[in-house]
């Protein structure tokens, strides 16, 4: 058992950590929200070239062959000062989507290298209006065969759609709504014919869309109908991906916390002096201290050939996290008083990116009844 | 021991409904419905309907223009007020000025500000916290100084909600630094249209503009504008906290949440079937419910003790805090079903049906509940010291 971390990954966390610090203060996060993209671009180009973008892709697209962990420090660390630029929906979904479908290996080979290089943004449009969480419950469709389908349907709050120059999309090509063969996934252009986003600003800040797709041309990625594995083991790094960048908001809410009841005074006194909020921010601190050891775990699983162990992984770091997440987040305001309700203090606005963590890919009570189907 | 309501109290409230159902505006019961706060101008249209049928105020004595309706008559409009979707809304000079005046106010003071609160003419915003002076209210250090026959105000107000629509502001200031700081504080009223006065927004989580903090320059207000003596500001500012506060509990409103999420969670497709077939999301609704039921007896015992004359006093504190907790935990349970469709902002039925346009801000801003008007916190201390004796 060894949980020190490589000395590349040393050097990679120290200087994440110490770009998030010194670049990603609060007051240059709002001034990039003033942007009409919600996300720098300069900075994305800086991502690249110090190789992060690539850093947990394989040797064979480009990237740096690096882990699941190298993922997790970057996510963690981005999540503390919640970082805008599309990490998530690019390197962590769209790259690892063109990396574990099959198909041709030089059209994913170029998409991928032009990700590593900052060069391409995709998004992946998964979710519908009445999907819930599941994956395999797809109305969009999908006919057509060879180089040639076309699309039709709709995708709700695909994240960072807006500035996507492509798109992922998962279509069904045969079988019921809710079959998990039959699902496809399908690169569409952003700008082609058919393509339609409503889009708007999203609550932690960013942007995003709702997609139509009415008679889009597509190209098939991977084989026709087997789209779902590949969709879910994405999902899961992604969910991985997303228990870290809370990790990290938590800690920092946590922090802030704890910093604010050393020096607030009322009754003459700083209020961490009151043994009921001691108590309550040991609570936090634990609850921290869990999820990082759950993060850990989800990070070290991800590699696991059993597609359901990696599964079980996931689900029950995800379903830990979620009442976690939203107890700091709650806490971090309470304890704040009006001055956490506040848009002028960074401890709201992790209060709100925490609040969509508990509904993002999947809701806690979805992941425990997986973890327990799973598991029994 | 019985809880039925007479047959009078009955009639009473079909009449309410009937009235209500003749009178409430369209665009405004939709926006109540949707959860979306009222603005001014529509505040202020409501409240002189209300009005116009002598309904501007229950919670106030008829002598002085308002319903005096029993407890149960008030209990049972709150239940109809929400049941059909009319709006709650909150006239700082109605809930807390009103009832200040009626026990310290002078002739004058009754007489002029008392018509024009209740039919929606000034708008009135309190100023009680301070940057410095949250939970530890006494500690407040904006000060009025006597000049002649004007006092002179300097200092600054936080959170005063909805000061950009106010034109006259009741507040605590210090008038003496000698004893007890409870006993240097008198209770203020002022003019928002001021010089002096300065009002710079706080945009809050729901990123809605409600909360403000208000700066006095060298503010000035008549003498006759001290409420009761000077440096009693603190009685009167206890005085509102121990007067009965209907409704704080929220029952009728969280009662009319939980129908609502019912309803919505009926149409609401998860994965192949409506999200109330969920068993786990089910017996979440549940959960709550059984709680309110809990509260609503409590507050039951509340009322009708209140009606035989005893006074609620830390009593009150459990209600707001039992009450918060399930407003809270209703709008987590709107947000959860939600899923995805928390993410889009600022947006109203444009990205996903408008059920859910403002489910997120809700919850943000219901946030706030546990922190204003004496924070859980404080409730706890309230109750520990005055019911328990610790």
């Amino acid at each position: 058992m060894d949980f020190s971390l490589s000395e590349e990954q040393q050097l990679i966390k120290e200087s994440v950590d110490k770009f998030i610090a010194k670049d990603y203060v609060f007051e240059n996060r709002n001034k990039i929200l003033e942007t009409e993209d919600r996300f720098s671009r300069d900075l994305w180009k800086q991502y690249a070239e110090l190789g992060w973008l690539g850093m947990a892709l394989p040797e064979e697209y480009g990237g740096f062959g690096g882990s699941a962990v190298e993922n997790m420090l970057v996510s963690e660390a981005f999540g503390s000062a919640m970082v805008l630029e599309p990490y998530l929906s690019t390197v962590v979904m769209a790259a690892n989507a063109l990396v574990l479908a099959g198909g041709s290996e030089d059209q994913k080979k170029e998409l991928v290298e032009q990700i590593i290089a900052g060069d391409l943004l995709i998004s992946v449009a998964y979710a519908e209006a009445e999907s819930g969480y599941n994956l395999a419950n797809v109305s969009v469709t999908a006919n057509g065969s060879g180089d040639s389908y076309s699309l039709n349907g709709e995708k709700i709050v695909v994240l960072n759609a807006p500035s996507a120059d492509k798109f992922i999309v998962s279509a069904r090509t045969s079988g019921e709504q809710s079959d998990q063969s039959g699902v496809s996934l399908f690169l569409v252009d952003a700008n082609a014919t058919g393509v339609e986003l409503t889009s708007y600003n999203t609550m932690d800040g960013g942007r995003g869309a709702n997609i139509t797709f009415n008679n889009a041309s597509a190209t098939l990625l991977g084989a026709e109908g087997e789209g779902f594995e590949v969709l879910d083991q994405v999902i899961d790094i992604a969910t991985a991906a997303i228990c870290a960048q809370a990790l990290g908001a938590m800690n920092t809410a946590f922090q802030r916390t704890l910093e604010y009841i050393k020096t607030r005074e009322q009754f003459g006194v700083p209020i961490g002096t009151f043994q009921v909020l001691q108590h309550r921010l040991v609570d936090m601190f634990m609850a921290v201290e869990a999820s990082r050891s759950m993060v850990y775990m989800v990070s070290m699983s991800l590699a696991s050939d059993d597609a359901n162990e990696r599964r079980a992984a996931v689900s029950s770091a995800k379903a830990f996290m979620g009442p976690e997440a939203r107890k700091v987040a709650q806490e971090a305001v309470q304890i704040h008083g009006g001055v956490g309700m506040t848009e002028e203090l960074d401890v709201g606005h992790y209060f709100r990116y925490l609040t969509l963590f508990c509904g993002t890919f999947g809701s806690t009570d979805y992941h425990l009844k997986r973890f327990a189907e799973l598991t029994q | 021991m019985n809880i039925d309501f007479t047959a009078e109290e009955l009639q009473f409230k079909e009449e309410v409904r009937e009235w209500f159902n003749a009178n409430l505006p369209a665009d405004l019961k939709r926006k109540s419905e949707l959860g979306i706060a009222l603005n001014k101008e529509e505040t202020q249209t409501w409240g002189k309907i209300l009005n116009s049928n002598g309904w501007a105020a229950i919670n106030w004595p008829k002598e002085y223009g308002g319903t005096g309706w029993s407890v149960s008559q008030k209990h049972l409009f709150d239940e109809v007020r929400v049941e059909v979707g009319a709006p709650n809304i909150m006239s700082m000079g109605v809930a807390m000025l009103g009832p200040v005046l009626h026990a310290f106010g002078t002739d004058e003071q009754k007489a002029e500000h008392l018509p024009r609160i209740l039919n929606y003419d000034d708008w009135w915003c309190q100023g009680y916290s301070e940057p410095g002076a949250g939970s530890d209210l006494a500690s407040l250090k904006t000060a009025a100084k006597l000049e002649g026959d004007e006092y002179v105000v300097n200092g600054s107000k936080i959170w005063t909600t909805y000061a950009h629509y106010a034109d006259k502001m009741f507040c605590l200031v210090r008038t003496s630094t000698e004893g007890r700081k409870q006993e240097g504080i008198s209770f203020l009223l002022l003019d928002m249209n001021d010089p002096g006065m300065t009002v710079r927004p706080i945009v809050s989580i729901d990123g809605e503009h409600h909360l403000n903090q208000t700066f006095m320059d060298d503010v000035r207000t008549h003498k006759s504008n001290l409420v009761h003596e000077e440096n009693k500001g603190w009685t009167v500012a206890k005085y509102l906290l121990t007067h009965e506060r209907t409704g704080i509990a929220g029952v009728a409103g969280s009662k009319a949440a939980i129908a609502k999420l019912k309803a919505l969670a009926k149409k609401t497709i998860v994965d192949g079937k409506p999200a109330i077939e969920n068993e786990q999301f089910a017996m979440k609704i549940a959960q709550v419910e059984v709680d309110l039921k809990a509260l609503e007896y409590t507050n039951f015992r509340t009322l009708a003790a209140s009606a035989t004359g005893g006074a609620p006093g830390a009593e009150s504190s459990l209600l707001k805090i039992k009450g918060t907790q399930i407003q809270q935990l209703l709008a987590e349970l709107k947000v959860e079903l939600a899923g995805y469709l928390a993410y889009p902002w600022g947006t109203l039925g444009e990205a996903g049906p408008e059920d859910f346009g403002h489910a997120v801000a809700s919850y943000n801003f219901g946030r706030a509940s546990t922190i204003y008007g004496g924070s859980t916190e404080v409730q706890y201390n309230v109750m520990s010291k005055g019911i328990l004796g610790l």
